[in-house]
Formats: C-alpha cells, sequence, structure tokens
C-alpha cells in the first residue's frame, strides 16, 4: 500500500528553489530513508510532508503530495489534523518544558480528544511503553522532562506523538545527536515502531540508512536522484552519482 | 622590549585600579546615602513608637502636636499601586504577547518604538497631560466632585509601568526556545495553544519580574501621581477618592519642614519605609529573573 505519494513538487525560498521536480512514494508501514549531502533539501522535502514550511516566510511550492488519497498541499486542507496524523521528530530532542507526563499529555488536551484521568494515565502508560521508557520513568512522571537524557528526549519526543496516534512518523536526522549505543537502540525502537508506523527518516549517515530502511531515496542539490528498495540503492545504484555519493567521494 | 611590557603593565595596573576606585566610589555613596536615611528616619522612633507610626490613622504633622500616623499613606499608595497594576499587567503582558508572537515586521518595529518612546516622557509631563485630560475625563464620567482620585492615578500610573512590563516581558518571550514552538506546531497545536500552554509559562518568570519591576516604578513615582491623585491624608474607602501616597507625601512637604523636627524624622522615616518596599520588590523580581528552571 502506497501512504505518501509526491508527485514533481519543487519549492521556492524566495527566488531560491530548494526542491525541484521531486517525485516518490512511501510505502505504508515501511521505513523509508532520505540520504544526500548537507544543504541538497532533506529537512525541506520533509516539511512539506507535515506543511511545517508553512511557517517560513517566501516559501513557495508546485505540485502534489497525496496522503491517504488526499492532496496536502491544497488551500483548505486542515493543518491540525494534518500534523495529528503526520507527527515529526527533530533533530535537536525537543521536549517542552513540562513534566514527562504533561508532554505525552500535552496533544490529547491540544486535540481536544475526550479523556478522563485514567484514559490519559493509560494513554501516557502506553506511548511510554512503546518507546521503552516506562520501567525508566515511572516513577519519575512528574519531573520537568528537560532533566532527562538526550536519548530519553527524544524518545519522549517520539512518544509524544504516538500518543496522538500520528500514523507517519518523520524523523529529521533523530540520532545525530546521540552516542552510537543510544543511536543503535533507537534504530531498534524504529524497527519495532515500523509494525504501526510509517516511517521517513532523514540522515546523512548512510550505514544508519542501510541498517533501518526498506526503501532509501537519494538526494542532490534539490533533486530526487535516486529512489528505490534499499537494498538495491546500495548494492547496484543506477545513477552514477548515486554510486559516487554511497562510495563516498562526496562530502 | 622589556621597557615596553613594564609600561604597558603599569598602564593596566593604573586603569585597573581606578576602576576599583570608582567601583568602592559608588558603593560608598550608597552607604553614605543609606546611613544618612538611617540616621535621620530612625531619630523619630525616639519620640514616636513605630506601631503608632506604621498603623497611625491620621496625619496631621503640623497640628500641635503632630499626628504622624501613615497608614493613609501606606494605603494610598498600595490602592494606587494596586490599580495601576490591575490595568498594566493584563495590558502589558498582552501587548508583549502580540510583539513578540503575532504583530508583523513592520507593526512590531513601530510597537517597540512607540513603548520606548513612551518610556521617554517625563513623568511631570505625563502627570500634565494626566491632570488636563484624564482627571476631567474622570469626574464627568463617575460624576464626582473632583477628577482627582486614586483611578486617575492608577490609569496614569499605568502608563508608566506598561513600557516596562512590556520590553521585558517581551523579551522573556522571546528568549524561549525556538524548539518548543516547533514542536508544538509539529504536534498540530494552534498559535494560540502554543502561546498559551508553552510560551507563557516557560517565560513566566521574566514576565513576573516584568511585572514586579513595573510596579516597582509605580510605587516610587512621585510627580505625576501628586499632580493628580487629589492628595488627601485620608484613609481611602474606594477608587474614586482623592488619596496621598507616600512619594507624594515627601515630596510635598519636605520644603516646608523644619531641619531636626518630629515632622522632619518622620519624611525620612517615610522614605525607609519606601525604601524597604522598593528593596523587596526588586529583590524579588531578580529572584524570578535568575530562577533556574527545575
Ligand atoms: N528558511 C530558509 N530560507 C532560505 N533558504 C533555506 C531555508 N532553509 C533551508 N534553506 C536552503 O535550502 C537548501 C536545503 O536546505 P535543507 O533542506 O535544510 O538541507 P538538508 O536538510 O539536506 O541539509 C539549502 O541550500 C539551504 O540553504
Ligand atoms: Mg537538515
Amino acid at each position: 500500500m502506497d501512504k505518501i505519494q509526491v508527485k514533481n513538487l519543487n519549492l521556492w525560498y524566495g527566488n531560491f528553489q530548494a526542491l525541484k521536480n521531486v517525485s516518490a512514494t512511501f510505502a505504508e508501514k515501511k521505513i523509508t530513508a532520505i540520504i544526500g549531502p548537507s544543504g541538497c533539501g532533506k529537512s525541506t522535502f520533509l516539511r512539506v510532508l507535515n506543511r511545517m514550511n508553512d511557517l517560513i516566510e517566501g516559501v513557495k511550492t508546485s505540485g502534489q503530495v497525496f496522503i491517504d488519497g488526499e492532496n496536502i498541499l491544497s488551500q483548505d486542507v486542515d493543518l491540525i489534523a494534518l500534523r495529528k496524523k503526520v507527527g515529526m521528530v527533530f533533530q535537536r530532542p525537543n521536549p517542552f518544558p513540562l513534566s514527562v507526563y504533561e508532554n505525552i499529555a500535552f496533544g490529547i488536551k491540544i486535540h481536544g480528544l475526550k479523556y478522563t484521568k485514567d484514559t490519559l494515565d493509560a494513554i501516557v502508560e502506553n506511548s511510554l511503553r512503546e518507546v521503552l521508557l516506562w520501567d525508566d520513568l515511572k516513577d519519575k512522571l512528574h519531573r520537568s522532562a528537560l532533566s532527562l537524557s538526550l536519548e530519553q528526549k527524544q524518545r519522549l519526543c517520539i512518544a509524544r506523538l504516538l500518543a496522538v496516534k500520528s500514523d507517519v512518523v518523520l524523523m529529521d536526522e533523530p540520532c545525530s545527536a546521540l552516542d552510537p549505543q543510544a543511536t543503535q537502540r533507537i534504530e531498534e525502537l524504529m524497527r519495532e515502531l515500523k509494525k504501526h508506523y510509517t516511517i521517513i527518516i532523514v540522515t546523512h549517515n548512510m550505514q544508519q540508512a542501510a541498517r533501518v530502511s526498506d526503501d532509501t531515496g537519494f538526494m542532490l542539490l534539490g533533486e530526487m536522484i535516486e529512489f528505490a528498495d534499499t537494498h538495491s540503492i546500495f548494492t547496484a545504484p543506477k545513477d552514477r552519482r548515486t554510486e559516487e555519493y554511497i562510495t563516498g567521494r562526496y562530502g | 622590549m622589556t621597557k615596553k611590557i613594564t609600561l604597558r603593565k603599569l598602564k593596566e595596573f593604573i586603569i585597573e585600579k581606578l576602576i576599583l576606585l570608582c567601583g568602592l566610589a559608588s558603593i560608598f555613596f550608597v552607604m553614605l546615602i543609606f546611613i544618612f536615611l538611617l540616621k535621620e528616619g530612625l531619630a523619630l522612633f525616639k519620640t514616636v513608637k513605630v506601631s503608632n507610626f506604621l498603623l497611625g490613622k491620621s496625619w496631621y504633622p503640623i497640628s500641635e502636636p503632630p499626628e504622624l500616623g501613615i497608614l493613609p499613606l501606606i494605603l494610598g499608595s498600595l490602592l494606587v499601586t494596586f490599580g495601576a497594576a490591575i490595568i498594566s499587567v493584563p495590558i502589558g503582558v498582552a501587548c508583549a504577547v502580540y510583539i513578540a508572537e503575532i504583530a508583523p515586521g513592520k507593526v512590531k518595529e513601530v510597537l517597540k518604538a512607540g513603548i520606548e518612546l513612551l518610556a521617554a516622557i517625563p513623568s511631570v509631563v505625563l502627570g500634565f497631560i494626566g491632570m488636563v485630560t484624564l482627571v476631567p475625563w474622570v469626574k464627568k464620567v463617575f460624576n464626582l466632585p473632583t477628577g482627582l482620585t486614586a483611578l486617575s492615578g492608577s490609569i496614569m500610573l499605568a502608563f508608566m509601568a506598561m513600557p516596562t512590563i512590556v520590553s521585558i516581558a517581551e523579551d522573556a518571550l522571546y528568549s524561549v526556545p525556538r524548539s518548543y514552538k516547533e514542536g508544538a506546531f509539529a504536534l498540530g497545536a494552534t498559535h494560540w495553544q502554543t502561546i498559551w500552554r508553552l510560551l507563557l509559562p516557560a517565560a513566566s518568570s521574566g514576565i513576573l519580574a516584568a511585572v514586579m519591576l513595573g510596579i516597582g516604578r509605580v510605587i516610587g513615582e512621585t510627580m505625576a501621581v501628586m499632580m493628580i491623585t487629589g492628595n488627601s491624608a485620608v484613609i481611602p474607602q474606594t477608587f474614586l477618592a482623592p488619596v496621598r501616597t507616600l512619594t507624594a507625601t515627601i515630596a510635598a512637604e519636605m520644603g516646608e519642614t523644619v531641619v531636626g523636627s518630629e515632622h522632619y524624622f518622620a519624611l525620612f522615616a517615610i522614605g525607609i519605609v519606601l525604601f524597604i518596599i522598593s528593596f523587596v520588590i526588586n529583590v524579588t523580581a531578580d529572584l524570578f529573573l535568575h530562577r533556574k528552571p527545575k
């Protein structure tokens, strides 16, 4: 099943074209990695998928992006519902300056979802369990989230999305602030989450892409050069530029 | 070569000592003022009991014998300040939120310039403007015998507290990390939810400090309140009655008192009371500003 289809997407920051005619298809409940050198437009592309670029002044887009069949670039799309469905994990873990509990309850509250104390407790527990934080934090739910370790913060940021039942999780270099062990554990978590969620991860770490993803897209200077299943991208790239990148000839 | 170095070292040494001297001098003068204030003010309590001074209900300093109770003045100051806070805090904080979060670039610049301009108006000028516009307006709207009331003073002082509150609260909001906002938006929060649930709480200590400093400014303000609050030293019953503040009392009476008289000492004792109030407010503001996140 295709969850997301991107067709001929262009994006300009003012006069600078950051995405050029990008097309790609993302399969449901799979992990897709976007790789490419720094500045090639990976983050920009990811932020199109939940319309976070709308916050930046002077951004224009053209083309189509269908998520569950709906063109999310159209004017009348409900951004709040979109962002509830398509959650985002940032490069620097950014838990809110609230307690662990309130971080997870935040989404439930802002979306006006019905809850009682018991159901909310249950949602918090389930979300923390899904990201394997429950055992560590069950006695520290009312501590400030800012006191957690970087890895715990990043897991909490993922849990925050699960609480509102996102079905797509966008991750923009989620491990770049973490050490190798933490990175490895987050990757395990991603494989676990794949059972229920469609995950798109931006990374400049090719080993990471090779380890966790099912499909991979390679971007260069705003273009999607090659998009295929991860195995063929890494063993038999069709484009010369892809080959040069994965053999380490670009920065 | 070595001569050059020793010369430079000497220069450094002299500059360093000069700066130290300036610092010590300023501390010295502050101490001097403080000691003078204490000496003159505390002299009152050789003849008047502290409780009679603070809680006495009448202030007739030139009757015989003088009655030196400053309760009406304390209440006058508190009432005017409280009124000013009620007006300026919500408007000031809302204005700060608007400038920090909502206003588009141009509007923001204009508003900030306007706020700075407001801060630059000398208080006597504001008082004068208040006297000719606000006072008659209050008189007419509430149908009073006089417009020189606590309310007029509060409104006037609110204008004076506003620039402090707005600019410091805006700074506090502005320094909330952008990543919180991004995280909230990415979860589907509306702008208002983000402001209300994240930005304001995250900036709360800075905003409280802004409020305290604004109030500190109001409590110490003299000229404008003296011009428009009516200056009657009775315990105020409503916002629509004339009041007299601590500051206005000192300003109005210092010229007519005999040095060394009880009245003279009482004015300094009022100075001590004002000093304590300002000190407490500033320390509180400082605590809020430097409060470590838990
Ligand atoms: N807010 C912005 N305004 C203008 N140009 C931007 C902005 N954000 C990114 N860019 C430019 O767009 C290009 C792609 O950036 P980005 O998507 O962040 O790349 P990546 O995530 O692959 O490193 C870069 O050349 C960058 O300078
Ligand atoms: Mg990036």
